[in-house]
Parts: C-alpha cells; structure tokens; sequence
C-alpha cells in the first residue's frame, strides 16, 4: 500500500473524530437560543455569557479547583510509589504498583460507587475535598506510569557518581533525579488535571448534589434542552486539552511517552 | 569506616509507606465496606442495615438481570470489535510516519479521548441530530427526502462508543505496534508477498497477543461508559454502569447497587488478567 493511501486512511478517521467537534464549534457560534449547523447570525455572544453567567461560573471554578488539588494529590502520591518501585523492586513493590494502577483499569462507576459509600460512611460525602481526594486516587495511575517511565530512562550512573562525590540522598533527590525528572511529573499532572476536569461519574456519585462540576453542570442543563452555551463549553474543553497535548508533544517526546521505542527523527 | 552508614539507595524504605496508606485507605477500605454492603440487609424506602445475606446478589437470577447483563455485554463487544478492526492498520500506518506527524495525531487522539463523556454525547447527538445534523447534509445532495435526526438509536450509541474506544484502541496497540521491527515487513516484501499478504500473512498474527489484549480493554473501558447509553441510547439500551448508579442514586438500593458493582469488578478484573496474559505472549507467535 502507497503512503499516500496511508496517510489517506489516518486522515479520514482522523476527520470522523473531528466532525462533531465542527459541528459543535458552529453551534456555539449561534446568535439566536437554537442549536443550528451552519450557525446563522455568527456570534460570540454565548461565548461572554459562560464567563458573565454565575450559573456557569461556580461549576468552572469547581472544576478548576478540583482539577489542580486533585492532580497534585495524584502526583504526590505517585511520586515516592515510582522511586520506591523504581529501586526496590520486590512485593511490596509490585502489589502497590498494582494498586496504583488497578482504579484505571476497571469500569469507573466501581470506584464511583466504593467512594460514594465510603464517604458516606466516614463523613465527607458532598463535600469538595471528597471529590478532590477521589479523583487523587482514581488518577494516580497517570502520573505513575509517566514517573515510572522516566525513572526507567534516568542512568544510574548519574545517581552512583553524585553520591560518590559525597551528595547525600536530598542533595540526590533535589539537584539529580529531581531535574531529570521533572519533565515526566510536569506531564503526568498535566493528563491527570485533563482527566479529573473531565471526569463525571465520581464527582457525580460523591458530591454530586452539592459540588457541580462541569460536567454535571453540563448534564444538568441537556435536560433542560440544548443551548449554545453547551457549545461554547465542549469548544473550550476540547481546545484545553488541545493545547495541554499539544504542549506536552512540543517539549516532551509524546511517541515515547506513549510507549514507542523507534521512532524516525526528522 | 563511617562510610558503611552511607545511603545506598536514593530514596529510604518508608518512603513507600505514604503511597500505601493513601491507597489503602481511600481505594482498599471503599471497596472493604462496598463488599460488605453488598451482602448488608435493605431497608426499604431508606438505607441499609447491617448483616449477612445473599438476597442482593439472588437478584442477579431475575430477568431484569440477565436483560441488562446481556444488552451490556453485546454492545460493549460490538464496539470492541468494531475499533479494534478501524484501529490496527490506522496504528500500524501511523507507525512508519515521522515523528511530527506521529506527534500531532496523538495529540489529537489523546485531546479526544480525555474528553468528557457527556461532551463527546452532546457533540455526537448534535451531529446526528434534525437540525444540525448530517441528515441535512444527506438531505441537501439528494439522499434523503427531508432531514431526520438518527438519535437515540441502537445506531447513535454504537457510534458513541466506537468515538469513545477508538482513540483508546489506537493508543493501546501504539507500543507493540511501534515496536515491530520494520524489516520484518520489508522482507516478506522482498520474497515477493503483496503488501495485504505481508498485512495479514506477517503483521497480524506477529501482533494476535496485542490484538486480543487491546480488544479485551476496550471492552472493559466501553463497558464503564455511563453516559452515553443515556445521551445517545434508549432506556432498553442502559447498561449495567447505568443500572448501577440508577440503584444507589435513585433506587436506593445500595446493596443491590454494590452486588452489581462487586459483579462487574469480578468481570473486569478477570478479563484485564486475561488481557495482559494475552500480551505477555506477544512476539511468540
């Protein structure tokens, strides 16, 4: 098969994933209170109602904080778990690696439904915090298996030199590993906050009632009937992920964050 | 000789106890208590009640049941199978590009598939909607007589899930696919194979551990969509994460909801071994 037809298949699956993005870009883009492709009497009125209208407001800013807290805390626990399996190996190692990694491999209503009854029974459910500290743990598979791939990458010999210098283990930790590091933890908070921004169902089943997220939010509102406003939301959600990849695929090596081992360089 | 109280290692040994307490306690004890709460006593028209009893998971012989079980499992198969089949040869393409386009379709990829599932159904019901939908579009070049909207339907949910799985499937079969050695392909070229007799004579059966492991985690991951069987299906079409958030939010049946839930987990988990048995094989062929 020629690499143009290649090429012509990538291109036109890659079109299918995209055709509704388009579609709804052009919805936002209506003057009038009505969901109509091509958009008529173009306007970007929808677009200053999301940041002027408190009933979007609050879930955006719920969003936000959730996303930020909740990526942090996944970092911070995936961190010492990726040093610790990185040097030790062994049991303790490998269950916790796989207790790191066993949130994202089942269903997500599971977890949804545990969390749900665990703060219900230990106090916390519908608070905000409850949200955050689920989502931490649903995502640190994220940031693991980034950090784990770049420890993977990180020559020992790096670490053996410096100690042979007379660097004790902070120094290590602060002046070598930290920096060859950062990269991978500076991409694996990045996908977790995509995720959690995203993330429906444990936010839903833990605070749903109380804390609105935005996608709740948006949820909510499809019942009471499409608006442009729904638009405007997808095209900003879509365009932020966007740029977070986007981001990542400039200054990282995506192909490789993504498990690759050859890649041409051109 | 102080030096023999140096640090070996670049990180202490209770570094690990940190990660371990906030698992255990915020992932090991919701599903202690779910576990126990699927076999506690209902109290109707309010919570539940400590105890021992199977009458949750009895529940599971009803009709109602085996209809979900069965709807569940057959849509999430269909859509399995159905990115499986567009995803290979879309990896497998992907996979002789260069390193910028590489980039810039996982960047794509990764940019849809983190989208939210109720953006991706309110996209998908626009898309396939009366009044902005492609019926205008078939209607406008003459396919159809006016334009009609193709959702909810069978059709449209279907359509969801292969939207939410294909990026999923691409990024799954992206490592082995990536590390296939090129000359492989290139030699059965050499011998005189056509490019769709090395495609499927080479390339697939070197890949039948990554394919049935990436068709099992699709499965698994469509089988976790809650969402869009609201959004894009019927009510005939929810599937068993509906049902269960339907039961411990609405039905108040947390011990019927956790049963279920305990169900699919069994399910998952079973699979996901079996997925990754499936790939550990790779390269044996």
């Amino acid at each position: 098969m020629t690499r143009g037809l290649k090429l012509a298949y990538i291109c036109v699956l890659l079109a299918l994933l995209l055709a509704p993005l388009i579609v709804v870009t052009g919805v936002s883009l209506n003057g009038a209170q009505s969901l109509r492709f091509p958009p008529q009497d173009l306007s970007l009125r929808w677009y200053g109602a999301l940041f002027h209208d408190r009933e979007w407001l609050v879930p955006l800013m719920n969003s936000l904080i959730i996303a930020s807290c909740a990526a942090a805390l996944a970092v911070a626990i995936a961190a010492p778990l990726a040093l610790y399996a990185w040097e030790r190996g062994g049991l303790v190692a490998r269950l916790l690696t796989g207790l790191g990694l066993a949130p994202f491999a089942l269903p997500p209503v599971i977890s949804a439904l545990g969390f749900m009854i665990f703060w219900m029974t230990v106090g916390g459910y519908g608070q905000i915090w409850a949200t955050i500290v689920s989502h931490g743990v649903f995502l640190v598979t994220l940031p693991l298996v980034t950090i784990s791939l770049g420890l993977k990458a990180t020559d020992r010999a790096l670490i053996e030199a410096a100690r042979v210098m007379g660097a004790d283990r902070l120094t290590v930790l602060r002046t070598v590993i930290g920096p060859l590091l950062l990269p991978y933890v500076v991409s694996g908070y990045a996908f977790a906050f995509v995720l959690s921004l995203n993330e429906y169902i444990i936010a839903y089943m833990v605070a749903g009632f109380t804390v609105e997220t935005l996608p709740i939010k948006i949820f909510n509102a499809l019942r009471y009937g499409y608006t442009p406003i729904l638009g405007v939301v997808s095209v900003i959600f879509a365009a932020l992920a966007a740029l977070v990849f986007g981001l990542i695929g400039r200054f990282g090596n995506l192909p490789r964050l993504m498990g690759a081992e050859r890649v041409r360089d051109e | 000789m102080t030096h023999l109280a140096e640090p070996e290692t670049a990180v202490p040994r209770w570094i690990a106890l940190w990660p371990a307490l906030m698992l255990g306690l915020f992932f090991l004890v919701p599903f202690g208590i779910m576990l126990s709460v699927s076999v506690a006593h209902r109290v109707e028209g309010g919570f539940f009640e400590p105890g021992f009893e199977w009458a949750s998971y009895i529940r599971f012989l009803t009709p109602f049941f085996g209809r979900v079980l069965a709807v569940s499992l057959g849509i999430s198969l269909a859509a399995a199978a159905i990115c499986v089949v567009l995803a290979f040869p879309f990896t497998v393409f992907l996979a002789t590009m260069s390193r910028t386009v590489q980039t810039r379709v996982l960047v794509v990829l990764l940019s849809v598939l983190s989208l939210s599932e109720v953006i991706i159904g309110f996209s998908l019901s626009t898309l396939l909607s009366q009044t902005a939908g492609i019926g205008n579009l078939f209607a406008a070049i003459g396919l159809i007589d006016a334009p009609r909207a193709y959702t909810p339907s069978l059709f449209a949910l279907l359509t969801g899930l292969c939207y939410l799985g294909f990026p999923f499937a691409v990024l799954v079969l992206y490592a082995p696919v990536s590390r296939l050695d090129p000359e492989i392909v290139e030699a059965a070229r050499v011998m005189g194979a056509s490019a769709a007799r090395a495609f499927f004579g080479v390339v697939v059966p070197l890949q039948r551990g990554a394919l049935t492991g990436a068709f099992i985690l699709i499965f698994v991951f469509t089988l976790g969509s809650y969402l869009l069987p609201q959004l894009l299906g019927r009510p005939e079409h929810w599937t068993l994460s509906v049902h269960i958030t339907d039961q411990a939010i609405y039905q108040a049946n947390l011990p019927f909801a956790a049963a279920m839930s305990v169900f699919l987990m069994l399910v998952a988990l079973a699979l996901v071994g079996l997925a990754s048995l499936a790939g550990r094989d790779r390269g044996a062929a």
